[in-house]
């Protein structure tokens, strides 16, 4: 940037000035910010800070929420957005870097208390925090908020950790219940206004993530509709709705009834957000640079086109931000099929790959990292390992590969079916890419497109299909629900997961001493000692060659120079939305 | 007449019925043909994360374990009667014509399609209005005027209108007017024409001209034809042997007999767009019928899938049978039969 | 100068100038019509001279080519819009038509001169009713109201012999068989009582027993309205039956020019010989083969020099005539005559050795 010297070091000043405050103030903000604008000011750091209220933020949706519904909604933009209207137990940190996967309390005073051997946990709620009608929270509402989130034919779209985890006995859903106060389920007690305690069924250290999710977030029954709750979702939060339009557009304005002295983790900078619905997503991407837009509020990034036009324009590049995701793409290799069920055949696709050519498929260094384990850096107690050499040897290892192949029977190769999601391009392309650099050592792959609505559901994730139609290698991509290792393991590498009924992620990984690692941490509730197990969990996968990874994903969001405060929460791995503001 | 246009009706609801049946059979036959279970279809709208109880108890709301003809029954009466469905804490009625709960928003069909129908309405004559009177009058002046640098330049134009493909120049003119020289408002704005007219219209200028650009370039295209192959027919020539002044024979009997083709046109490209414009309000993020469609497909969300069928279906049989008649008034060859 | 892309030019004969104006009702003199065509200039006619008086009929005959339509569009000034370059002259009833403005040749369409044409169901506009047409047709030269106009058209299609014309006026033209939809036109055209009605191939499109009513109703109202008439065809039993002169037509010229008796009885050039030995006749027996004339109709962007029948001529090159070198003509200012070198002697001694027995 050509500015002169003395306005640097004044906006430097002030900057550290801001700083200083926050620290003072106690908000829960990092310790590095910025004014600058340039490419990935707001990674790590907060991009203009700022404490001024006031203003309209406009954010627009290229499709529409699963649902404004607390207990009906798993999309991780949703469970950002959803902090400007509901408070859940815990959230992330509103905070730049990695102090955004830790967890804070928002409803409950602390974190979890664990007791019965992490079979048990227990919270204590803040004292004075309202619905928008004015109605005091209690522990009760929390109860009923996770009581109805167990109800799938009603909700069928939330996550169902709370239907795995706690202890049910056959209770099935509020709207069955007996009792005539409805809060028949008996693994949750409310002994008081203030306490919440659940019982799970087995142990479980990781339960403060539990308590993060919406559906933690108070329901009041009286004011409960079921399907048409979410056409007004009582607030918790610093806004509720004045104007929903299902499909179209809402607004939140500022809600009255919350007490900013309850809440040390919000800011509450706007005074309204308006939010509209399955806009094209091109013009998003227009209206954004134009200046006619604030935010894309499903935050996976720009389009294609409008990513090399911001790559290649520095006046655009410095708005931009590269936010590292809790996303892995890779390739599951399946050792049901022949002559994949041998390691060192499985050792030879690994060497033999072209992992540049995996990131070509997915945009080249902006659309991630070349992955050389499984865990994203991002999540906590994540190490980095190569086992393959995939970084000295971007390209493949094409000596090592023949090597394997000799190793396993197969000197002169082997052929097998790779499977990929038919409207995914870069699938399409990374499935070519495979099908060339493994020609190399004599692997011959037939490609074979499934459609994605149903590949999991009934082709790569239905084990008898992918066996009975050699899907040896089926191209995969996984986000964790949130960037902890149980989060981002659990669905894929757990063997017990695994369903013949078909709709599994984890399209082959059968390892014993894996799932004992599982219970193993699962029981730890010290968290260092938790992390140190996620990594063996990679390991032993990676040792045994059953993934290929592929690419760390990144997605590219644009920051327009009408935000303030705003940096990459990596909680979520996109814009922090309950921290921003915008100029007036 | 009156029995014929009866005759029509009676195959229209026929018509419609056989759309549904299809419809449906398309829905379920097909996952099936590739061995797909009642639990398999149900996995579409459950969780990422949902259990073999959860897919069993999906299955037996949406009604996927009885056999077909149960299912459709179900539909059928609804349709005609009503259905009652469970919001959870209570039981909603939902009154004939009940297309049903959409499978993804559990939110009832039949008011979103009219809350979106007029959108596409709005849309639809807005924009028909438009190309209707420029590319006639455009096509007809450039016939008169063969050869002239009129005629070479509106055809040229009109190649460029019927080639460009509309999400091309809805974007370009929705960031070159919209955004960049702020002249009119961003994609995504409607406003009710009952809420405020010069809103409505002022909010549907770009999509209503980027549309009719479409449409008004084929139709002057059509139109020229039309007059220079009329213009050389023995009745023309008997016009002006009986010694009418040229603008007599030019409209009374050039025009009127050219212009036949392109009013049945009109009626059917009006059917069908009413059933959903569905680039232009993908383009201009508009919450018509034609959105709608892309959003139900696209979610495989069939009580929504089959609303806009019918509907779509509706508008296209009521174009034809218009056209038809509209052809039987304009033209006494065709009443006779 | 008229407009509409119609290049007029003074009469290329100089015994014509200064213009005298003509006794006769309609007089044509050296018409001349071309057309510019991306493969040439098309001589349509090349030198057209002939008269007509009112209540004469003239059949003009030839093959198709051979200048008989345009020369009808022409007088009727029906060249719009094309590159046409019309010159000579064209009087009916004492104005010059070629020299005229459009608007003036408009405002005789109709009225003093009237057209019907080949086929009644094409020439018929589809939408309108007949008599709707009619009534049109009348109002165009006449203000009245429409009721009036509506009982002249119910006149009209009563006097050409359509039953039932009250109800019949309301009908369309597909509604009619051909003949009475070939009688409708013919009210249409003389509705305004034209003093001149050029029928062109008025017979062509119908039944052979509704040809002769068709040509009978000709003859009635052209004695009954006292018009000039001229039959366009390339049928002689048409022309035998109403016309009292013939004009024989060739490659856009007039080979033979005199009263139909004497072309029927004694015609002199080889054309018009061709012509009458390839016409089927009832009153012989029948024959085992007809006789066409041999060749095809010349081509009117290169019409071949001197005589153009000399391709297709028996006698071409007889007694060393220049028919290859020489353009025979009729005479210029419209009196009987033929077009060609064979000397009158030879000819009528040919015809009465050779033509007449076969006929």
């Amino acid at each position: 940037m050509r500015r002169s010297r003395p306005a640097v070091a004044m906006v430097a000043a002030s900057a550290a000035l801001t700083l200083a405050l926050q620290a003072c103030g106690g908000d829960g903000s990092s310790n590095t910010s910025t004014t600058t604008a340039e490419f990935d000011a707001a990674v790590g750091k907060v991009f203009n800070p700022s404490d001024a209220k006031g203003g309209t933020i406009r954010m627009a949706n290229s499709g529409d929420w699963d649902s404004l519904d607390p207990a009906d909604t798993y999309y991780a933009y949703s469970w950002d957005f959803i902090r400007y209207y509901g408070r859940s137990l815990l959230m992330f940190a509103p905070a730049p870097g990695a102090e955004g996967t830790k967890l804070v309390p928002d409803l409950a005073e602390a974190l979890g208390v664990p007791s019965d051997n992490a079979k048990t946990w227990t919270y204590k709620l803040r004292q004075g925090v309202k619905f928008e009608d004015g109605t005091p929270v209690t522990s009760k509402d929390v109860k009923y908020g996770v009581e109805r989130s167990l109800d799938k034919d009603t909700f069928p779209n939330g996550p169902t950790y709370f239907n795995d985890f706690l202890n049910l006995q056959g209770y099935t859903s509020p709207y069955k219940d007996p009792s005539p106060d409805k809060l028949g389920l008996k693994a949750i007690e409310t002994p008081d206004d203030q306490t919440i305690v659940f019982k799970l069924k087995v142990p479980f250290a990781g339960f403060d993530y539990f308590a993060m999710l919406p559906a933690t977030i108070p329901v009041p029954r009286a004011k409960d509709t079921g399907t048409k709750y979410k056409e007004h979702v009582i607030s918790t939060g610093p806004y509720k709705f004045s104007v929903n339009n299902l499909g179209k557009n809402f607004t939140l304005v500022r809600n009255d009834q919350w007490d900013p002295a309850t809440d040390p983790n919000r800011k509450a900078l706007p005074d309204q957000i308006n939010v509209a619905l399955n806009v094209n997503a091109d013009d998003i991407d227009n209206r954004l640079i134009a200046g006619d837009l604030d935010v894309d509020v499903a935050g996976t990034g720009v389009q294609a086109a409008t990513q090399s036009k911001i790559l290649s324009d520095q006046a655009l590049k410095k708005n931009a931000d590269s936010a590292l995701a809790a996303r892995l793409w890779y390739v599951s290799m399946n050792s049901d099929v022949a002559p994949l069920n041998n390691i060192n055949c499985r050792k030879a696709v690994e060497y033999g790959t072209d992992h540049e050519g995996y990131q070509r498929a997915y945009g080249g260094p902006p659309g991630g990292d070349i992955a050389t384990n499984m865990l994203p850096p991002l999540i906590p107690g994540a190490e980095k390992f190569d086992l393959y050499n995939f970084e000295s040897k971007p390209n493949g290892d094409v000596d090592a590969a023949k090597q394997a192949l000799t190793a396993c029977g197969q000197p002169s190769g082997f052929a097998t079916n790779m499977s990929y999601r038919a409207e995914r391009p870069k699938e399409k392309a990374l499935a070519e890419s495979m099908q060339q650099s493994l020609a190399r050592v004599g692997i011959r792959l037939t490609l074979k497109p499934y459609p994605q609505g149903d590949y999991f559901k009934l082709y790569a994730g239905k084990p008898d299909y992918a066996k009975a139609n050699k899907l040896g290698l089926m191209t995969n991509g996984w986000a964790a629900d949130w960037p902890d290792g149980f989060g981002f393991l659990a669905q894929i590498a757990d063997s017990r997961v695994i369903r013949a009924s078909g709709g599994n992620t984890n399209l082959g990984i059968k390892l014993p001493a894996v799932d004992q690692l599982f219970d193993q941490a699962l029981a730890t509730t010290d968290v260092a000692a938790r992390e140190k197990i996620w990594p063996q969990i990679d390991k032993k996968v990676m040792e045994d060659a059953l993934v290929l990874p592929g690419v760390w994903a990144r997605g590219l969001l644009y920051r327009p120079p009408t935000l303030t405060n705003v940096f990459v929460n990596d909680g979520f791995q996109m814009y922090d939305y309950a921290s921003m503001g915008v100029k007036q | 007449m009156v029995a014929y246009v009866l005759r029509r009706l009676v195959a229209a609801v026929v018509l419609l019925f056989v759309v549904t049946v299809v419809t449906f059979a398309i829905f379920f036959l097909v996952p099936r043909v590739a061995g797909a279970t009642a639990e398999d279809l149900a996995s579409r709208y459950v969780g990422k994360t949902a259990g073999p109880e959860q897919l069993k108890e999906m299955a037996d709301k949406l009604g996927f374990d009885d056999p077909l003809y149960v299912q459709y029954g179900r539909f059928a009466k609804g349709l005609v009667a009503g259905a009652d469905f469970s919001t959870g804490p209570t039981v909603e009625h939902c009154p004939a014509p009940c297309f049903g709960y959409s499978f993804i928003t559990q939110n009832p069909v039949w008011p979103d399609l009219v809350d979106r129908l007029g959108v596409t309405m709005s849309l639809a004559a807005g924009a028909a209005i438009i190309w209707l009177v420029v590319g006639v009058s455009i096509g007809v002046l450039s016939a008169l005027r063969k050869g002239s640098i009129f005629d070479r330049g509106a055809m040229g134009v009109a190649l460029a209108g019927v080639s460009l493909p509309i999400f091309f120049t809805g974007l370009l003119a929705l960031s070159i007017f919209a955004y960049n020289l702020g002249w009119f408002p961003p994609g995504g704005s409607y406003t009710p024409i009952t809420e405020n007219p010069a809103q409505w219209a002022y909010d549907l200028i770009l999509p209503w001209t980027t549309l009719a650009f479409l449409y008004a370039a084929a139709y002057a295209r059509l139109t020229r034809a039309g007059m220079l192959e009329t213009m050389n027919e023995d009745f023309i020539r008997t016009a002006r042997a009986k010694g009418l002044v040229e603008r007599t024979v030019v409209v009374k009997h050039g025009l009127r007999y050219a212009l036949t083709p392109i009013v049945t046109i009109f009626g059917l490209d009006l059917g069908l767009l009413l059933g959903g414009a569905i680039l232009t309000e993908s383009t201009f993020s508009l919450p018509g019928i034609g959105k709608y469609a892309v959003e139900a497909v696209t979610n495989n969300d069939l009580p929504k899938v089959l609303g806009v069928v019918m509907l779509g279906a509706f508008f296209i049989i009521l174009a034809n049978l218009i056209v038809d008649i509209t052809y039987a008034v304009i033209d006494p060859r065709v009443r006779l039969s | 100068m008229s407009g509409d892309g119609v290049v007029v030019t003074p009469s290329s004969d100089p015994a014509a100038w200064p213009p005298r104006v003509p006794t006769a009702f309609l007089e044509v003199r050296d018409l001349r019509v071309t057309f510019r065509t991306d493969d040439g200039l098309v001589k349509a006619v090349d030198g057209l001279s002939f008269s007509l008086d009112r209540g004469a009929t003239l059949g003009i005959v030839g093959e198709s080519g051979s200048g008989k339509s345009v020369t009808s569009l022409s007088i009727m000034g029906l060249h719009k819009g094309q590159s046409v370059t019309m010159s000579g002259e064209i009087w009916l009833d004492s104005q010059e038509l070629v020299s005229a403005s459009p608007d003036q040749v408009r405002r005789l369409r109709g009225r003093k001169a009237a057209m019907i044409f080949q086929d009644p169901l094409s020439s018929m506009h589809p939408f309108y009713t007949v008599g709707a047409q009619i009534i049109e047709a009348y109002q165009a030269h006449h203000d009245v109201p429409a009721k009036v106009a509506r009982r002249r058209a119910i006149d009209m299609l009563d006097r050409v012999g359509i039953p039932q014309a009250r109800t019949r006026v309301d009908d369309y033209p597909h509604q009619f068989s051909g003949g009475m939809r070939q009688r409708a036109m013919i009210a249409m055209s003389l509705v305004n009582n034209p003093d001149l009605l050029i029928a062109d191939e008025p017979t062509t499109a119908l039944d052979v027993t509704v040809q002769a009513q068709i040509l009978d109703l000709i003859r009635d109202l052209q004695e009954e309205f006292g018009s000039a008439v001229i039959i366009i065809t390339h049928d002689l039993g048409v022309v035998a039956e109403l016309a009292n002169d013939i004009l024989v037509m060739y490659a856009g010229r007039a080979v033979e020019h005199d009263t139909a008796d004497k072309i029927f009885r004694q015609p002199e050039h080889p054309y018009t010989w061709g012509l009458l030995s390839s016409m089927p006749r009832m009153d012989r027996g029948v024959r085992d083969r007809l006789k066409p004339i041999t060749g095809t109709p010349p081509s009117l962007i290169n019409v071949p020099s001197g005589c153009p029948f000399h391709p297709r001529c028996p006698y071409v090159d007889r007694n060393g005539i220049p028919c290859r070198t020489v353009v025979p003509r009729v005479p210029t200012d419209g009196s009987p005559g033929v077009a060609c070198h064979i000397p009158e002697k030879e000819r009528r001694q040919l015809f009465d050795d050779e033509i007449l027995p076969t006929l």
